[in-house]
């Protein structure tokens, strides 16, 4: 039943991608989603076209997989794109009751388009081909400099790691809920909206349970291990740069000022 | 007939790279009033067969039929299906969330829409079926043991009524005396109610002990289905599935080649125990 959610899982798969350092991708997936709003014209969008298709070649992830994540904000992608076609003010091309379609509006609603898309695809890209423990082990380093600050990095990236590392046992616990309650009868498909909720009360109760009894159990099981906090912790897969990484980070540099020349020069007709 | 597979497959993620078939071509009767043990190794299959039989999973190829009606064709009642069999997954207890055990209980019958007082009488006949004292009745689920609350749980499926009751390893994480008592509960069920119990576990002096029919599920296929007698006879097959027989037959065989004439079939210990007295009386006499 909630096999179907795509969006943040990791496809493994033995390639470039996969085996590049997380804090490369992680980088690397900010400055592509700060060079999609950056980007102007249509040699901009190409250039963003060509990277992207690169990387999903090179990740050797089926294309399916990107789109199947893109069914789960398609309806957002619409409601956005509906949104900058009517309210754009500008030249009047079409107008129908009070719902006007201007010059401005079909090239904006189709810039927005083209960057929601290639946002999901190119941070669902980082997703497939990182899992989420090397994800956060890139942020806990990356965002170590914010120590000095007493900023709790330590604690997030464990909190996050947990939290994700929770997400499927808590999807199966929910299925096996599920099922167990089906089978003894209860609905959760028809009804209205009030009785829908009311019908979850049997889903959420034990869900909620057994979510504290696992998080008890885990904090009783780290505790046996003696763990104390990130203080003078050291990792067991300590992050390394290789020769690769830096070569990925000279094609970002590049990929990076590309864009920012074609931001300053760049213009044509979106 | 009561419940039928008729070449029933199932694949886990059909049209994808992840395909596996969990189930391939099940062919499988269930009379009424039958006690059938189900056992398999983890990942075998045996817990997608179970969803089967309620219309918890579709299968991918073939026929369920309950009475003889297939539950798939249109506009068939599930919910009628549910209250007839009855399934309680393992560690049923993770599924109560009322505040009281007899409200628990009566969640199942309040779905099929009875009136309150029948739904009340219910739950009482099923706790007490299940052999949870009165006193228990007005009491926090979460606040009994972890064999009270299974009993609680098994309950909530069996005041629905139900035809067919199947029960996946109803006695994992239990003591020998709990297990027993349970067991002993369910095989009530089915000689004085009449209800047919099909018994998922993984503990074969149990199935040998208690189904009088066994089905043994190998990577997705039915390897054998027979009285438990005949399927321990093939002790050698199971070990190679990564089972084995009741550690009674281990003896017995032993027993046998070291020249004591026992009955190899014996399967119970209290059947060993006959077997080799016998035996040791018969040796005296010479």
């Amino acid at each position: 039943m909630l096999r179907e959610i795509t969006i943040g899982q990791y496809y493994p798969a033995d390639s470039i991608l996969h085996k590049l350092d997380p804090r490369v991708k992680f980088l690397g997936t900010i400055v592509y989603i700060v060079s999609l709003f950056l980007v102007k014209g249509f040699a901009g969008y190409a250039l963003a076209t060509v990277w992207l298709a690169a990387l999903i070649i090179l990740s050797k992830v089926p294309f399916k997989f990107m789109v199947k994540g893109m069914r789960t904000i398609f309806f957002v992608l619409i409601i956005t794109m509906l949104f900058n076609l009517f309210l754009t003010p500008g030249e009047t091309i079409w107008s129908f009751w009070i719902l006007k379609v201007s010059k401005e509006g079909i090239i904006q609603a189709v810039r927005m388009g083209i960057r929601l898309t290639y946002l999901v695809i190119g941070s669902s890209l980082m997703t497939l081909t990182t899992t989420p423990n090397q994800l956060t082990d890139a942020m806990e380093s990356l965002f170590s400099p914010l120590k000095v600050v007493h900023a709790p990095v330590h604690e997030i990236s464990m909190m996050m790691s947990i939290a994700l590392r929770f997400i499927p046992i808590l999807m199966e616990e929910t299925d096996k809920i599920m099922k167990a309650q089906i089978a003894r009868g209860a609905d959760f498909e028809s009804g209205n909206f009030i009785n829908r909720i009311r019908n979850m009360v049997p889903l959420l109760v034990p869900l909620f349970i057994s979510a504290f009894r696992r998080a008890n159990d885990l904090a009783l099981a780290m505790e046996a291990r003696c763990y104390h906090g990130g203080e003078g912790r050291t990792q067991m897969k300590p992050l390394h740069y290789a020769g690769r990484d830096y070569v990925a980070f000279v094609l970002l540099a590049a990929f990076l000022a590309a864009c920012i020349v074609l931001h300053i020069f760049g213009g044509g007709w979106i | 007939m009561l419940l039928e597979l008729k070449n029933v497959s199932y694949t886990y993620n059909k049209d994808t790279s992840f395909a596996v078939n969990a189930l391939e071509n099940i062919n499988l009767q269930i009379s009424e009033g039958e006690f059938v043990g189900v056992i398999g190794h983890t990942g075998s299959g045996k817990s997608t067969l179970i969803q089967h039989f309620n219309g918890l999973m579709k299968p991918t190829d073939g026929q369920v039929l309950y009475m003889g009606e297939d539950i798939w064709q249109e506009k068939y009642d599930l919910q009628a299906l549910r209250s007839g069999v009855g399934l309680v997954f393992q560690y049923p207890e993770n599924q109560l969330f009322e505040t009281d055990v007899l409200t628990d209980v009566m969640f199942g019958p309040k779905n099929q829409k009875l009136s309150p007082e029948e739904c009340r009488e219910r739950a009482v006949n099923a706790l007490r079926r299940v052999g949870l004292k009165d006193k228990y009745f007005t009491a926090s689920p979460f606040d009994l043991s972890g064999g009270q609350k299974r009993r609680v749980a098994i309950a909530g499926v069996l005041a629905m009524n139900p035809k067919v009751l199947i029960l996946d390893e109803p006695t994992a994480g239990l003591d020998p005396h709990g297990r027993d008592e349970i067991l002993g509960q369910i095989r009530k069920l089915r000689d004085e109610m009449g209800i047919t119990i099909i018994l998922v576990s993984h503990s074969m002096e149990d199935v040998a002990e208690y189904a009088d029919r066994l089905i043994v599920v190998n990577d997705g296929k039915i390897a054998f289905d027979d009285t438990p007698k005949a399927v321990f006879a093939h002790y050698k097959e199971l070990e190679a599935m990564g089972l084995a027989a009741p550690q009674i037959t281990y003896l017995m065989h032993e027993l046998k080649e070291r020249g004591l004439d026992v009955d190899i079939n014996a399967v119970t210990v209290s059947e060993a125990k006959k077997s080799i007295e016998k035996a040791l009386a018969g040796r005296k006499k010479h």
